[in-house]
């Protein structure tokens, strides 16, 4: 290939602690597409979300992540941030006393390394999205995910990625948790963003957010591999069969 | 990680207060006897009774031992190798005059000290070494009667006020710094609001010391008329030497019926260096006496510099329905001691008090809140609320809360909240994938903790506030 792709997993093993939970995990985005991780519990998804974004707690021991074909490795956390890197909770963690708007400004003032001037102009363009995403107003004052409901934390998620903008977004089971409306209002906030410039790795267990986020390609995590990869008409087969028939196809490697 | 590391000794550089002034001082020999205390008494021109209320102090002190049972180790201070007094040469007579260095000084400070070009909202007291230097203002706070001077002043010009309120918050006896500072205080302000005033400007006092070996004691006397209102608030810095310097102020503050006082202090002395070398030892009582009904008195403070902070600033509610709050950030790094809370003594009916305490420790610091409510038995339907947090950042400092409520009175109401808490990595994590490196996290998150008492902290001052802690914490993590 010429061009690197926008985004690639090679080979990639993770550790945490004693346990190996990624045993060899390759992946490769191009700049624009979307594509779904599924898997059953315990696959490794979450992890893999947690290590592209640059989670102390693990450790990488062979292969590497590729931005750019830049290697994430080494980098922390916020470098990966300021590249363009955009990781959406599975669990946003609180933290009290700090408002929403406050925290929002330093965010998007951090990624984008530049002052957002006052503090006026930078709400009134939060609120439009805000307004979008049928986030009230009150919630600017809130301590960050401070006694949130779970739909109000994914809600949060998806104003943040609107807000920063990344390059490559990676939604870590933004659909659990969430009653039917708020399902589809968030997932109208990510398709908002969809276009060109923004590639996106949509983690999910329930194939019901991608009815509503349509993936190009679709792949299976099993046992900390990827099992599976397929286009977008996989889903529906999933939905009817479950994982049994991947399971059958990969054999007792599986597990 | 890399906030396991102790603290930086670069904090030592970036205490960028911790310069000196050059300048001629006077100074008396070194040492405190009956002589040093009638010079003191002599230098300022005072009458008999002050001379004889300090003598008084001084012998009672005599007979007093430094007290040790704050969490803080220190060797036992030796008072005959200090300075009791020391006041720059060139005394000003308007600030106009003022001794070019010393105005120098104030402005690295960042002090304002022109009537015009300062800031308008202010009047400042600034105090150096034992001296007080200039207080601005003066004319326009009286026209509304408002007295706001030095207290060497006020016990020649106003010797009747002084009089009948000096010591009858914090009585010499009080204990042992109260005694020592009643025998030797040098300077310090006085503030009288009258009856129906609401002072129309912060009024300020700022203490700087400079001088080498010598100790600060200041003091500091408020009095609010009924139904009168002011809002107060205290700076202090200090050079940075190798040597420890003892700082014991006494604050006291009188609330008439319905009267209120907002004293807020932001405390950034010089803490010593990393290993412990040096600092100010800090060791002040603050008392506020809610005498009338209706009155309401309540510290804010801002506790981030000092090698030992041994402070308490507590209110005696004694008028009925009288309020009493307390509000404390106390941030540790390197080798710091504080051991700081408050006392809220309930003896009138319906008084009610709040207790906010925040305490945060990093590097080998150790961080204490010290606290007791007492209800006594007239203080009927009484109420305190208190809520004490601490957190830890990095795993070699410690905190550590002794909170203790003593009623008798079954009609009242007691409340108390406590938590200790780490930083979690989960928090750290999630900030900076939002682009904020770990400084500017955990600045973040300290802030949040804080967030309570922060907000009680008049506007411009708590920005100034807020700074200084994302100042101090940038220096202490990572």
């Amino acid at each position: 290939m010429s061009a690197a792709a926008e985004f690639e997993l090679r080979n990639l093993r993770v550790r945490n602690g004693t346990k190996e939970i990624l045993r060899g995990v390759d992946l490769t985005l191009q700049r624009g597409e979307t594509h779904a991780l599924m898997g059953p519990n315990g696959s490794g998804k979450s992890t893999l979300a947690n290590v592209i974004m640059g989670h102390p707690d693990y450790e990488v021991t062979g292969g590497d992540i590729l931005f750019r074909g830049r290697s994430l490795l080494g980098l922390a956390p916020e470098e990966r941030a300021r590249l363009g890197v955009f990781l959406a909770f599975q669990y946003p963690v609180a933290v009290p006393g700090v408002s929403v708007a406050r925290f929002l400004k330093a965010a998007v003032e951090a990624v984008r390394g530049k002052s957002t001037g006052g503090a006026g102009g930078f709400l009134k363009g939060v609120r439009e999205q805000m307004k979008f995403l049928e986030i009230t107003e009150a919630f600017l004052d809130r301590g960050l995910n401070e006694g949130f409901s779970g739909g109000e934390k994914k809600r949060l998620e998806i104003l943040q990625m609107l807000l920063l903008k990344p390059a490559l977004g990676v939604l870590d089971e933004t659909d659990s948790g969430l009653d039917i409306d708020a399902l589809r209002i968030v997932a109208e906030g990510v398709n908002r963003l969809r276009g060109p410039d923004l590639t996106l790795l949509v983690i999910t267990h329930y194939e019901r957010l991608l009815k509503l986020i349509e993936p190009d390609h679709l792949h299976v995590l099993m046992n900390g591999r990827i099992v599976f990869s397929g286009g977008p008409e996989a889903v529906k087969k999933l939905e009817e069969h479950g994982y049994d028939w991947i399971r059958e196809q990969v054999g007792a490697e599986a597990g | 990680m890399a906030h396991e590391l102790p603290g930086d000794s670069k904090l030592l550089q970036d205490y960028r207060f911790g310069f000196v002034t050059d300048i001629a001082a006077e100074a008396f020999p070194k040492g405190l006897n009956e002589v040093v205390v009638r010079l003191i008494s002599a230098k300022k021109g005072e009458p008999g009774w002050m001379t004889d209320w300090r003598l008084a102090a001084y012998r009672h002190w005599l007979t007093l031992r430094e007290p040790h049972w704050a969490r803080a180790d220190y060797p036992p201070i030796d008072y005959q190798a200090s300075y009791y007094y020391s006041a720059p040469r060139q005394r000003p007579g308007k600030p106009g005059e003022m001794d070019p260095e010393l105005a120098k000084t104030f402005e690295k400070l960042g002090v304002p000290l022109h009537e015009r070009g300062g800031l308008a909202g202010f009047a400042v007291d600034a105090v150096f070494d034992s001296v007080s230097v200039s207080t601005t203002q003066r004319e326009r706070l009286k026209k509304q009667g408002i007295i706001f001077c030095s207290m060497s002043e006020a016990i020649r010009e106003h010797g009747d006020l002084v009089r009948q309120y000096l010591g009858s918050v914090v009585p010499p006896t009080d204990n042992f710094f109260a005694a020592l500072n009643s025998a030797v205080f040098t300077d310090g302000s006085f503030c009288y609001i009258p009856r129906g005033v609401r002072c129309p400007i912060e009024l300020s006092t700022y203490f700087r010391i400079n001088a080498l070996r010598t100790g600060q004691f200041e003091r500091t006397l408020i009095i609010a008329e009924p139904e009168s209102f002011v809002s107060y608030i205290e700076g202090c810095t200090a050079p940075a030497r190798d040597e420890n310097q003892l700082h014991a102020a006494i604050v006291e503050l009188v609330a008439l019926e319905g009267a209120r006082i907002k004293y807020s202090t932001v405390q950034n002395w010089f803490a010593g260096d990393a290993e412990g070398k040096g600092g100010i030892y800090n060791f002040v009582t603050k008392r506020g006496h809610c005498r009338g009904a209706r009155s309401h008195i309540s510290w804010t403070q801002v506790e981030v510099g000092a090698a030992i902070t041994w402070k308490y600033p507590s209110v005696i509610l004694e008028g009925a329905d009288s309020v009493g709050e307390f509000y404390s950030v106390a941030f540790t790094h390197d080798r710091m001691q504080a051991d700081t809370g408050t006392k809220m003594i309930h003896l009138g009916p319906r008084t009610r008090s709040t207790i906010v305490s925040k305490g945060i420790s990093a590097g080998r610091s150790a961080n204490t809140y010290r606290g007791l409510v007492k209800i006594l038995p007239a203080a009927t339907g009484a109420r305190n609320h208190t809520r004490c947090d601490s957190m830890l950042i990095g795993s070699q400092c410690s905190a550590n809360t002794f909170p203790v409520i003593e009623s008798r009175n079954a009609t009242a109401i007691t409340e108390h909240e406590a938590t200790t808490s780490r930083i979690s990595e989960e928090q750290l994590f999630y900030l900076r994938s939002r682009g904020l490196d770990e400084e500017a996290a955990t600045a973040l998150i300290v802030h949040g903790f804080c967030k309570e008492v922060l907000k009680e902290l008049p506007m411009e001052f708590a920005v100034e506030a807020v700074k200084l802690l994302e100042l101090k914490l940038e220096h202490s993590v990572g």
